[in-house]
């Protein structure tokens, strides 16, 4: 081939490739512009304040359009009706009746990632350290703790694996108490001292205990673990990203089992008798559940919605095993019940 | 045929280039690695994103992605690199590499399962390691051997280059259409696209074994364990050895910085400039000093960072400097020791010994990670780091010592308008 013949493929290869892609992206635009334009908004309605004052549920909006990515509240006893949109745009959310604790990304040249506590207001009051991609967020329920998990990666062709997950507990007045993978972590009563040692996903008991998941050598562990004895206890393995129940004799947790990975099942387990229930959802579940109440769990998981735009449904589930999941509240992720 | 041929050393009409500039080639090549990275760090930058925001995955699915993510590409390195000299043709060794990872742009539309993706993002990392060694060949075959620093200095800078502009496109993509990973995937495609094209239809098809038999695995091995390659195998090997990966020493500067913490991303972007304003530079410094003797004092830059890492206190100048010394330190080794090794080498196992160092490199790197890692997690960071910086410390010296004579020693099989009187020619 000559020169000038291989100029004109290139410009070819050139123009088909700008075009191409270009085209496509004019297309997604176009329609989540239709989208917007077209598809009934989420109704939404003007009250925070009578909303914050009976028990609510409060998630991220990921209903298309204006209000995507922000923090909505409903009412408990009408989680699926009109949303109430905060200012908040948090990627994940959770909070009392006195605090929210939300984990944003601010995306940009650089993506900067913050934990902030909010006030009742949802203005921004304190700032928590969050190193790397939010993950799971947790306020304990007299809200003087919070807990923030990340992933954090290193960056080198050279370091296969090298990922963390970085759980820091907080008191909300501004005290850092640390990175909990620096307790010692112990497995029967033996020290586990491996390097890829992780934990993540807390969910606190009261002002001093807490239960998190443990991770190393590929297996997981429930841990529970203790601020003022500086140190997290396994209770059982196969257990991710636990939930206490609102009465404190369950956790609800995402299991492996023999799903191959990146699968989850949840599993709801007895504190008291060590029982293990599997729940009724059998879609694969990768979020810190919540209780909706001593009877229900509620989880949000991802949905491909008709225009081809990536949102996501909040769940409920009974927690002994029985009945059927059901949807509690379209377009929403990372629910929180504020009782 | 090929209008590039003219720039090729040893080739006809000296006079307006050779010596001058790098070739045109290595300009070409630079430009396919530029797009292809656009590409690549535009997928990279969003996957984390993307794999536990949209795909839904938790940290334990998404270390095993990242650890494939990190080390795949060194396995085949070595296939490559044999491959382009057992074959003669290097080139098409690097186009099927580049073709795959532009292959598996693609294929991340459809993949959705855990599988499915781990599956796209090894093609993708097969790729990238199935064509570095080759690719360097030909970078080497294009080149005047006394430009040799220079040479992979620009293709270094190029490439880095792309690098940094790739997260750029990808969340300006992101914000242009929110939440549509679909069109990050696409574009980037069509950059990778864009770039195997170029290599394609321009990059010339150099034959690396100028008329000399090809070699089978049995001489090729000889030439890679040989005795004037066994030397600066050792030294990078040792290196490694003692090479903290600079994702820790991120995590080092983040358990003590705020600004670090904060902004955690900014640390790599800061490394990335100083390499790509120092690639060039560097490269011609080794030309003219010895790229042996670059390549040790790189790591005295490393050994700076090091100390500066582990200093207690810090602030913002701290972390800024740890940054532009890192820059130094990959400017003065990464396209240095390709430079270096090429010239060992009879041209026909050319792309072997540059992935046979490489690999070298990269395997003791993971070692020193793993070494890293436990020492970290059971004397904190600050002890860990002092104990590699004594280790880099003993290690310079023996290096030094291992690489001594690499410098003055005469390259191999150098076409005779090549060498530097045919420069000096080209010159007047």
């Amino acid at each position: 081939m000559g020169l000038r013949a291989r100029l004109i493929v290139l410009v070819a290869v050139v123009l088909l490739s700008a075009f191409g892609a270009g085209g496509y992206v004019w297309q997604v635009r176009q329609s989540q512009a239709q989208v917007q334009a077209a598809a009934s908004p989420v109704p939404v309605r003007d009250d925070p304040a009578a909303v914050r004052a009976a028990p609510h549920l409060m998630f991220r909006s990921t209903a298309l359009g204006t209000g995507y990515g922000k923090v909505a509240m409903t009412p408990l006893s009408d989680p699926d009706g009109p949303r109430v949109l905060t200012d908040a745009s948090c990627e994940r959310v959770y909070a009392t009746r006195a605090q929210t604790i939300c984990l944003s990304a601010e995306r940009g040249l650089l993506t900067v990632y913050r934990a902030q506590l909010l006030d009742a207001g949802f203005a921004p009051k304190l700032d928590l350290p969050l190193t790397g991609i939010p993950s799971r967020a947790r306020l304990s329920r007299d809200g003087t703790l919070a807990a923030t998990t990340s992933f954090v990666s290193g960056d080198s062709y050279a370091n296969p694996g090298e990922f963390s997950t970085r759980t820091v507990i907080s008191r909300t007045g501004g005290e850092v108490i640390g990175d909990i993978e620096e307790f010692p972590f112990y497995v029967d009563g033996r020290l586990v001292t491996a390097i890829d040692k992780n934990l993540w996903g807390v969910t606190f008991a009261d002002d001093d205990r807490f239960y998190a998941t443990a991770a190393s050598g590929g297996r997981t562990w429930l841990v529970e673990g203790s601020i003022a004895a500086g140190r997290v206890d396994a209770l059982r393995e196969d257990a991710e990203c636990p939930s206490l129940s609102p009465d404190r004799t369950r956790v609800v947790f995402k299991k492996r089992g023999d799903l191959p990975p990146g699968r989850w099942r949840l599993a709801v387990y007895d504190l008291a008798t060590g029982t293990e229930t599997l729940l009724a959802e059998t879609r694969s579940v990768d979020d810190q559940v919540e209780w909706l109440d001593d009877g229900q769990v509620v989880y949000g998981l991802p949905r491909i919605a008709d225009n081809g735009a990536a949102t996501s449904d909040v769940w409920r589930v009974p927690a002994d095993g029985s009945g059927a999941p059901q949807v509690l509240v379209h377009d929403a992720w990372s629910p929180v019940v504020v009782r | 045929m090929y209008v590039t041929l003219r720039d090729r050393p040893g080739s006809d009409t000296p006079g307006r280039t050779v010596g001058r500039r790098v070739s045109s080639t290595v300009l070409l090549l630079g430009t396919v690695s530029l797009l292809t990275d656009v590409s690549s760090e535009m997928v990279a930058s969003v996957l984390p994103l993307y794999l536990t925001a949209v795909v839904g995955l938790s940290p334990v699915a998404y270390g095993f992605l990242d650890g494939i993510y990190q080390g795949v590409s060194a396995l085949v390195r070595i296939a490559g690199g044999y491959a382009g000299d057992r074959g003669g043709r290097p080139k098409w060794v690097a186009v099927v590499g580049y073709g795959a990872s532009a292959l598996s742009r693609i294929a991340m539309l459809p993949a959705q399962g855990f599988a499915a993706i781990t599956a796209v993002i090894t093609t993708d990392r097969l790729g990238k390691g199935l064509r570095t060694a080759p690719r360097d060949a030909l970078i080497a075959a294009s080149s005047d051997p006394a430009m040799l620093g220079r040479a992979f200095g620009v293709h270094r800078a190029l490439d880095t280059f792309g690098a940094a502009l790739g997260p750029l496109v990808a969340f300006a993509l992101l914000a242009a259409v929110p939440g549509s990973y679909d069109s990050v995937f696409l574009v980037s495609f069509a950059f990778a696209l864009v770039g195997v094209a170029v290599l394609v239809l321009f990059v010339p098809n150099l034959p690396t074994a100028v008329g000399a038999a090809r070699l089978g695995v049995r001489r090729m091995v000889a030439e890679v364990t040989g005795a004037r390659l066994r030397r600066p195998l050792l030294a990078a090997g040792l290196l490694g050895l003692v090479t903290v990966g600079d994702g820790f020493l991120y995590l080092t500067l983040q358990d003590r910085d705020d600004f670090a913490a904060l902004y955690f991303p900014l640390l790599f972007v800061g490394t990335n400039v100083a390499y790509l304003l120092l690639a060039v530079p560097m490269g011609r410094l080794a030309d003219r000093v010895g790229r042996a003797r670059v390549m040790v004092a790189g790591h005295g830059a490393l050994l700076a960072c090091y100390l500066l890492a582990a200093a207690p206190g810090g602030g913002l100048g701290l972390t800024v400097s740890v940054l532009l010394l890192l820059g130094v330190f990959y400017a003065a080794t990464d396209g240095v020791l390709p430079a270096l090794v090429a010239k060992l080498v009879p041209a026909g196992a050319r792309g072997s010994g540059i992935a046979a160092a490489q690999t070298m490199v990269v395997l003791s790197r993971f070692v020193s990670s793993v070494a890293f890692g436990l020492l970290w997690s059971v004397a904190g960071s600050a002890t860990a780091v002092l104990v590699f910086a004594g280790a880099l410390t003993a290690g310079i010296p023996i290096a030094w010592w291992l690489l001594r004579r690499v410098d003055a020693e005469p390259a191999v099989d150098v076409p005779a308008a090549a060498t530097p009187d045919g420069r000096a020619d080209g010159e007047s």
